[in-house]
């Protein structure tokens, strides 16, 4: 393929950015640096998930998460895991999904028909996106302070260990989410955001379907399958 | 030695004439030109590369005979541990980025690194988190665990001391910049590349460079993790490496390896493109086998992969596990052999000159096969077992690492200086630093083989007479002194021959690729207008096109050029200013500085918690993130030029 062939099969990078330089292969560097960022997580997360799962029923003291348990001292601990809340958590991480392509579409498509009213307002869709990323964190904070009065503390078993920094990991890339999206709110509120501004918009979208992601892979190996 | 091509043109003359912004110490920490980042790298890592050579010169010292103590053993054990962490993390490594930093814009035909900020970042993490690794030798709390930290014995069981606090959150931090830079020079080379620059026209540099970046963003959040692991076992009580917990002794192992033997790879492929392209061009002749050369690049890489539990064999893992990591390992000698191959090839028939650039990429070809074939010699578990955690491994490795890396980066140093500085590095003293090197080297760690043959381990403190080892250890001990000898004779010829050197031209050797094409140093835009490519040797089209001819070419056609600003290849010989041409350069900033800072400040919270003062621990780390993120945000919502 040709240069110009390449730079020709992209020209909405060239429209959106006036002021972008040229590019080999016609896309934003940010937009490429972004993959190779997502490639590094992944093997992030694939270190810390094996790791789970290597130490998954080696823990040689309790508690366990999907198995009850008695200490030698004859005190109770019940299985950790709590699969209906964190069923719910999930879900709204999963719609906040599904809000971040709203709002994309909103900033992409501002001002055109069928973008009108609360519906078609970027500020509101990552408003949305923002809180229910928010609300995956209470959801989770509340399943640590529980989990921390049940018995189980980053340092009583490997699973403890493990478990915790496995999702507290995900949880902080989370967190991270939704401080871009606050500021991206914040650029929305204070000077709008149009079509022009769909490249950073987009490039938080690819962290946040890529953050989700990850959750539906932890939520299956360490909630689902026992 | 007389230079092989006289300066055509004195454009490096005129160098002088920067503008204000480029010159005193807030230009160098601010700066976000990618040459001037190359030279700050180069400058750093030559003064780690000093460090680490004392701290060899001392453990060389302790061993030159038996039962000495001119170290005291704790120190002794800090010493190797810093030997190795400062060549790999602050040497090697670094000096790689020197010339990613430097050249892969110019061969490309860029006028700089895609995020030339982050660029900066990488630098000055690199720069802060070197010292916060290398300080604590002053006070004797050095790491003292081994450059490979195995856990338990990092664990704040057996290492409960400061020591290897330092090792666990200063490799975290270089991992942020190696990281960082990754990014950033993947992008450079997929987006950046000057038009008709295909994949299969770049220079070999850039192919092993490309590589390596992946390698870099594959592997170093496994070893991210892994130290995580670690810092948590230190500072929060956490129970991964912890046996009476259940934890496995090998976790450690198998995730530091997996980022381990890709590591070797980050570490010698730089090297391996820098003698790609000294040797076509001494050898006048195109480099053999291009392509091969470039997919065996790739096969490294991915094989490299593949093979870490071959640094374990001795833990018994099994039979099939050995087997197929023998098998892997011995099937990366094919795509090294090829590059070996390859390189006698290019200079097969060709019309050879020996500047001090080509003996030392030779001497990185034969050194280089005697590590390799040392290597393959430990892929089989049965011979592993009598060798591992013996001298012979440190021979090999240092064969690899000093023969290998360390000759290819003197390769680039001295073929590049000329680019960097405009002026030529005096070939006599060359001569003698390459031939003192030789020696030096061969006869520093050949005898190791030997040693370590006859059971020395490695690490040891200090031995008994009468095992056989003392001849062997006082010639590695005089080999060390021939080669710290050999390093002041290059520190004297790099500081001299900045100002006194012979003026280069653009094109001092008559190489063949983009870089060459701009005046020496380059100006701070690099390419006054965009050359579009049309093979892989464009300097070599319009020099000497006999050279050439066998090669495709596509033709030299303004109107299918994308970027209305490239035009067909030529030679820039006026230096003007950017203004004069209007081109548009990215702002010189502190930010970057200040958000690696934070993280330093940050991370050293950790340390004073350990030394038990919590609320100041908080202190300092909030603070650090508050300065971290506060000026993350002020870079972010400045604009780049």
């Amino acid at each position: 393929m040709t240069v110009s062939s390449a730079a020709a099969a992209a020209p909405g990078a060239h429209e959106a950015h006036e002021h972008q330089h040229y590019t080999t292969t016609g896309l934003d560097n940010r937009k490429v640096a972004i993959w190779a960022f997502i490639g590094s997580e992944c093997m992030l997360f694939a270190s810390l998930i094996s790791t789970y799962l290597i130490y998954k029923g080696r823990s040689v003291v309790g508690p366990f998460p999907h198995e009850a348990w008695t200490s030698p001292s004859g005190q109770k601990f019940g299985a950790i895991l709590n699969i209906p809340v964190t069923s719910a958590s999930t879900f709204v991480l999963l719609m906040s999904s599904l809000a971040m392509v709203l709002a994309l579409a909103a900033v992409e498509n501002k001002g055109k028909p069928g973008y009108e009213g609360l519906l078609g307002s970027s500020k509101f869709w990552l408003f949305a996106t923002a809180a229910m990323g928010a609300t995956f964190l209470g959801f989770q904070a509340y399943e640590f302070t529980s989990f921390v009065h049940e018995g189980l503390t980053i340092k009583t078993n490997l699973f403890g260990s493990s478990f915790f920094t496995l999702t507290g990991f995900h949880g902080t890339h989370v967190a991270v989410g939704v401080l871009w999206l606050m500021s991206l709110l914040f650029m929305d509120m204070k000077r709008g955001l149009g079509p022009k501004d769909t490249l950073i918009v987009d490039i938080c979208a690819l962290y946040w379907h890529f953050v989700d992601v990850v959750w539906i892979v932890i939520f299956t190996l360490v909630y689902l399958i026992k | 030695m007389a230079h092989p091509a006289a300066p055509t043109h004195a454009a490096g003359a005129s160098a002088a004439s920067e503008s204000s912004e480029q010159t005193g110490l807030w230009s160098w920490l601010t700066t976000v030109d990618h040459k001037r980042i190359g030279v700050l790298y180069l400058y750093t890592a030559l003064f780690y590369l000093m460090v680490g050579g004392l701290e060899a010169a001392l453990i060389r010292t302790q061993l030159a005979k038996p039962n000495l103590h001119v170290v005291s053993a704790e120190f002794y054990n800090q010493l190797f541990t810093m030997h190795g962490t400062t060549m790999v993390f602050l040497v090697v490594m670094p000096l790689s980025a020197a010339f990613f930093n430097y050249l892969i814009p110019l061969q490309i035909g860029a006028r700089d690194v895609a995020f030339p900020r982050l660029n900066a970042f990488s630098y000055w993490v690199y720069a802060l988190g070197g010292l916060f690794i290398t300080l604590p030798i002053f006070f004797s709390v050095a790491p003292n665990g081994g450059w490979f930290g195995y856990a338990p014995l990092s664990g704040p069981t057996y290492s409960p001391g400061f020591n290897m606090d330092f090792w666990v959150l200063g490799l975290q931090i270089l991992g942020i910049s190696s990281l960082a830079a990754a990014f950033n020079f993947i992008t450079t080379i997929i987006n950046m590349r000057a038009p008709g620059m295909t994949l299969m026209r770049m220079p070999m540099f850039t192919w092993m460079s490309f590589v390596v970046q992946f390698l870099v963003v594959l592997a170093f959040p496994v070893i991210t993790v892994a130290l995580f692991f670690l810092q948590f076992d230190r500072f929060f009580g956490t129970q991964f490496y912890e046996i009476g917990a259940g934890g496995d002794p090998l976790l450690w192992q198998h995730l530091f390896w997996i980022f381990g033997h890709p590591e070797v790879y980050i570490l010698i492929l730089p090297a391996f493109g820098l003698v790609s392209e000294v040797l076509p061009t001494h050898s006048r002749k195109p480099l053999f086998g291009y392509n091969v050369m470039a997919y065996s690049g790739i096969m490294i890489g991915f094989l490299g992969f593949g093979v870490w539990a071959h640094h374990m064999f001795a833990v018994g893992m099994g039979p099939v596990a050995d087997s197929i990591f023998s098998v892997a390992t011995m099937l990366i000698g094919l795509p090294t052999g090829v590059k070996i191959f390859n390189w006698i090839a290019t200079m097969y028939g060709g019309s050879l000159r020996f500047p001090t650039s080509m003996k030392f990429a030779i001497g990185l070809i034969a050194m280089f096969t005697i590590g390799g074939i040392s290597g393959v010699m430990h892929s089989s578990p049965p011979s592993d077992m009598q060798q591992t955690d013996t001298y012979f491994i440190v021979a090999h490795f240092h064969y690899v690492l000093y023969g290998g890396a360390m000759m290819g980066i003197f390769a680039g140093i001295y073929h590049y200086y000329p680019k960097m500085t405009g002026h030529f590095m005096s070939e006599t003293l060359g001569s003698w630093q390459f031939w003192l090197n030789f020696v030096g080297l061969n006869l520093t760690f050949f005898p190791m083989h030997f040693s370590g043959m006859l059971g020395m381990p490695r690490r040891v403190y200090t031995y008994d007479a009468g095992q056989g080892w003392e001849l062997f250890n006082l010639m590695s001990t005089v080999g060390t002194y021939m080669l710290v000898l050999a390093g002041i004779i290059f520190a004297v010829n790099f500081f001299r021959s900045r100002n006194r050197g012979p003026l280069a031209g653009n094109d001092p050797w008559g190489a063949p690729t983009l870089e060459w094409s701009i005046p020496s140093p380059p100006p701070e835009y690099n390419f006054a207008e965009i050359p579009e490519v049309t093979s892989r040797y464009p300097m070599w089209d319009l020099k000497s096109p006999e050279r050439t001819a066998g090669i495709q070419h596509s033709h030299a056609d303004s109107a299918t050029i994308a970027d209305a600003h490239a035009v067909p290849m030529h030679e820039e010989t006026v230096r003007k200013t950017a203004k004069e041409l209007g081109i548009p350069m990215p702002f010189n900033t502190f930010k970057p500085f200040c958000v690696a800072l934070g993280i330093i400040i940050m991370l050293s919270g950790l340390i004073v918690l350990h030394s038990g003062h919590f609320a100041l621990a908080m202190t300092t780390m909030l603070g650090g993130t508050a300065f971290m993120v506060g000026s993350l945000y002020a870079w972010l919502t400045s604009p780049l030029e």
